[in-house]
C-alpha cells in the first residue's frame, strides 16, 4: 500500500479523544479518497475541530490510528496544509501580510535555510489569488477579520500540499470571496489535491462539495453527498432541533441561484 | 512576569508605610503592600487597554516606574534603614570596570565585558541560525507545530538563553536595568516597524542610545549610571509613545483631527448638493444657515469653509456658498457609498 500512490488521503481507524476524561470524539473511523472536496458537518461541539486536530497531531488521541497517504503525519507534514478555525497568532507580531504568507513555505525550506525571492514570488501569486495583493504591506492586526481569514488561507494554499484541513475558512468572509474560494477550492481538486472543509452552511454542503462526513462525538456518516446527505443522517447529527433544518435538504433555489463570480 | 513586577512594584507602598509608622514590622506594612499591588495590576490594565503598547510591555513599563519612586523614596527620606537601595538593586554600573578578568596574572579587563560579550555573540549566531523558526514559533506556534517545527523546543531554547542573558547582566547593571532595557527599547521600537528584522535592529540601537544617553546623564548630574540609564530608557520609550509617526499618540490624536475636518466638508458638500438648484437655494446655502442646519457654531462653520474653499470644493460670493465640479463628485461619491 506504501509503495507506490495510495489510495486514500486520510485513513482514520478507531480514534478516540478526550479532553479530561470525557470523550468528545469516540471510536471514529473515516476514510478520504484522494482527489475529492469533502465537507465535514455537525453542531457545535460536535468534534469537528478535534478532528482536524486529532488529525495534525496537535491533540493527542485517547486510542486509535491516522495515516495520510498512508503513512503517519509525523513523515508527512510538509505535504498537509492546515487552516486553523481561530490562528493562534500573536497578533501584535511586526509581520506583513505578505510575510506570514511567505510562512507557508517554511515547512517546505526545512531547518536552516532562509526564504528567498521564489518563496516571495509564490505568496505574492497567491496573495493575488485571494485578492489580498494590495494589503501585502500592511501589519497583520490592521486587517479585517475576512482579511485575516484570506491571509491564513493564502498561506495554507502557498503550501502546495496534497492533503488540505481547513477549518471554517468561510467563516467572516463575504459572499463573493466564498464563491472564489470556493474555485479555488476546486482548482485544488482539479488538481488531485484532497481538501477537508469544516462547513457549517447545510445550504451550500451539495452545492460546493462532493463528499461529505457528518460527526457528532461518532462518526454519523461518511460518503459521497448524493448517497449520505439525508435526512436521516442530519436528524442523526444534529439530533432534535432537525426540525429547524428540515428545510435546509431543499435548499431554496432563489437564494442561491447567482453563478459564481469570474476571478477578479 | 506580573507576579514579579508586583513583587517589586509594591515597594513604593511598603516605603510610604514605614514611613508613616517608622516600624518596620508593622501589619501596616503589608496592607500597603496589597493596595500598591491593586494599583500595578489596574495601571498595567489602563495601559494595555490603550491598546497602544501589549501587555508584557505594559507590565514592564509600569513596574520599573514604580520601584524607581520606591528607590527614590528610600533614598531621600530612609536613608538610614535597612531597607537601602543596594539590596534591591543589586550590582552597581559603576563598580563592573573594577572586576576584572586575570589570566596567568594577565589582567585583560573587565569581566563583565567578556561575559556580556560572549552572550551577544552567543544571541547573535543563534538568531542567525534559527531566525525563521524562531520567528514563526513566536508567531504562531500552533502553525509552527503543523508544519514540523519543534515550536516548544524553540521556545524553551529562547527561555534559556535569555535567562543566560538575564543573569549576566544581572551581575553587571541590577535588575532594574536589566527589566528596562529588556523591555522599553523593543515597546519602543514597537511603534516604529512593521518587519521583524526592522524590530529587531531598532531595538538595538534604542538599547545602545539608551545606554549613551543614561551615561552622558549620568555624567552631567554625577548620579547613579544605573538609575539615569533606567531614566533614559524611560524617557525613549515615552518618546517614541509620543512622537512616532503613524502610530504614536501625537499622530493618532493629529489623524483624528484632520478626519474630523475631512468629514465636516464631506457634510457640507453633501448638504449643498442636496439644495443645488432648487428654490429655496438661495436661503439654505448661506454660511449663516450652516449654523442652523448642521448644528455647527459660527467658528466651526467659517472654518469648514475656509478649508472647503482652499481645496476648491466650494465658491463663495459674498455669503453664498455653491459647489465646483470637485465638490459635487465629492458629495456624490459619498451620498453613494
Ligand atoms: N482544549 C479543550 N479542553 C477541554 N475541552 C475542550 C477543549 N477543546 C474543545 N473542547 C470540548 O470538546 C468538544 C468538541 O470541541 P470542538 O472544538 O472539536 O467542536 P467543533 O465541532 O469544532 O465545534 P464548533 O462548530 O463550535 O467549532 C466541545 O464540547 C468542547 O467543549
Ligand atoms: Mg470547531
Amino acid at each position: 500500500m506504501t509503495t507506490t500512490q495510495p489510495e486514500n488521503a486520510i485513513e482514520i481507524a478507531d480514534l478516540t479523544v478526550a479532553y479530561r476524561e470525557r470523550p468528545v470524539l469516540w471510536d471514529v473511523d473515516l476514510v478520504v479518497p484522494r482527489g475529492i472536496l469533502m465537507a465535514v458537518v455537525g453542531p457545535n461541539g460536535a468534534g469537528k475541530t478535534t478532528l482536524i486536530k486529532a488529525i495534525m497531531q496537535l491533540v493527542r488521541p485517547a486510542a486509535g490510528q491516522v495515516l495520510i497517504l498512508g503513512r503517519p503525519i509525523r513523515a508527512q507534514r510538509r505535504i498537509v496544509a492546515y487552516v486553523p478555525q481561530r490562528g493562534s497568532v500573536d497578533w501584535d507580531f511586526p509581520t506583513t501580510v505578505l510575510d506570514v504568507v511567505t510562512m507557508g513555505r517554511y515547512g517546505r525550506l526545512g531547518w536552516f535555510r532562509s526564504p528567498g525571492r521564489s518563496e516571495r514570488d509564490a505568496a505574492l501569486e497567491t496573495l493575488r489569488k485571494v485578492g489580498m495583493e494590495e494589503l501585502r504591506d500592511r501589519q497583520i492586526s490592521q486587517l479585517s477579520g475576512g482579511q485575516q481569514q484570506r491571509v491564513f488561507l493564502a498561506r495554507a494554499l502557498v503550501q502546495d500540499a496534497e492533503v488540505y484541513l481547513m477549518d471554517e475558512p468561510f467563516q467572516g468572509v463575504d459572499a463573493l470571496t466564498e464563491r472564489a474560494i470556493v474555485e479555488l477550492l476546486r482548482e485544488l481538486r482539479a488538481r488531485g489535491k484532497t481538501v477537508v472543509v469544516v462547513h457549517h452552511d447545510l445550504q451550500t454542503v451539495p452545492e460546493y462539495f462532493d463528499w461529505v462526513t457528518l460527526l457528532n462525538v461518532r462518526r454519523i456518516a461518511s460518503g459521497p453527498v448524493a448517497e449520505v446527505w439525508t435526512e436521516r443522517n442530519l436528524r442523526l447529527a444534529y439530533g432534535g432541533r432537525m426540525a429547524i433544518l428540515a428545510h435546509e435538504l431543499a435548499p431554496a433555489p432563489q437564494l442561491r441561484a447567482s453563478p459564481a463570480p469570474d476571478e477578479r | 512576569m506580573m507576579s514579579d513586577a508586583i513583587s517589586h512594584a509594591i515597594l513604593p507602598g511598603i516605603v510610604v508605610a514605614f514611613l508613616l509608622t517608622q516600624d518596620l514590622s508593622s501589619p501596616l506594612l503589608v496592607l500597603a503592600a496589597g493596595a500598591t499591588g491593586v494599583l500595578t495590576v489596574s495601571l498595567v490594565e489602563l495601559l494595555g487597554r490603550t491598546g497602544l503598547v501589549a501587555r508584557d510591555a505594559a507590565i514592564g513599563l509600569v513596574f520599573p516606574a514604580l520601584f524607581s519612586i520606591g528607590v527614590v523614596l528610600i533614598a531621600r527620606y530612609a536613608g538610614d534603614v535597612h531597607l537601602d537601595t543596594d539590596a534591591v538593586l543589586l550590582g552597581e554600573l559603576a563598580f563592573a570596570p573594577f572586576r576584572r578578568l586575570t589570566l596567568l596574572g594577565v589582567d585583560l579587563g573587565p569581566r563583565s565585558l567578556y561575559l556580556m560579550g560572549a552572550i551577544l555573540f552567543l544571541q547573535i549566531a543563534l538568531l542567525l541560525l534559527f531566525y525563521k523558526e524562531l520567528k514563526l514559533a513566536t508567531f504562531d506556534p500552533a502553525f509552527a507545530a503543523a508544519i514540523g517545527l519543534a515550536p516548544a523546543a524553540l521556545h524553551y531554547g529562547l527561555m534559556a538563553t535569555v535567562s543566560v542573558t538575564v543573569v549576566g547582566a544581572f551581575d553587571a547593571v541590577g535588575s532594574v536595568l536589566v527589566v528596562a532595557l529588556m523591555v522599553a527599547p523593543p515597546a519602543a521600537a514597537h511603534f516604529f516597524v512593521r518587519r521583524l528584522s526592522a524590530f529587531l535592529a531598532l531595538s538595538a540601537a534604542f538599547g545602545i542610545a539608551t545606554a549613551v544617553v543614561g551615561y552622558a546623564l549620568a555624567r552631567a548630574l554625577d548620579a547613579s549610571i544605573a538609575g539615569s540609564m533606567a531614566v533614559s530608557a524611560g524617557a525613549i520609550f515615552s518618546l517614541a509613545f509620543l512622537l512616532a509617526p503613524e502610530r504614536g499618540l501625537v499622530a493618532a490624536w493629529l489623524r483624528r483631527r484632520s478626519q474630523r475636518w475631512e468629514f465636516a466638508q464631506e457634510t457640507l458638500a453633501i448638504h449643498l448638493l442636496q439644495h443645488r438648484g432648487l428654490p429655496e437655494e438661495q436661503e439654505e446655502c448661506r454660511v449663516a444657515h450652516l449654523e442652523q442646519h448642521l448644528g455647527w457654531s459660527a467658528e466651526r462653520a467659517a472654518e469648514v469653509v475656509r478649508r472647503a474653499e482652499n481645496r476648491g470644493l466650494v465658491r463663495r460670493e459674498a455669503d453664498l456658498l455653491s459647489l465646483s465640479e470637485a465638490g459635487v463628485a465629492l458629495g456624490k461619491e459619498r451620498l453613494s457609498t
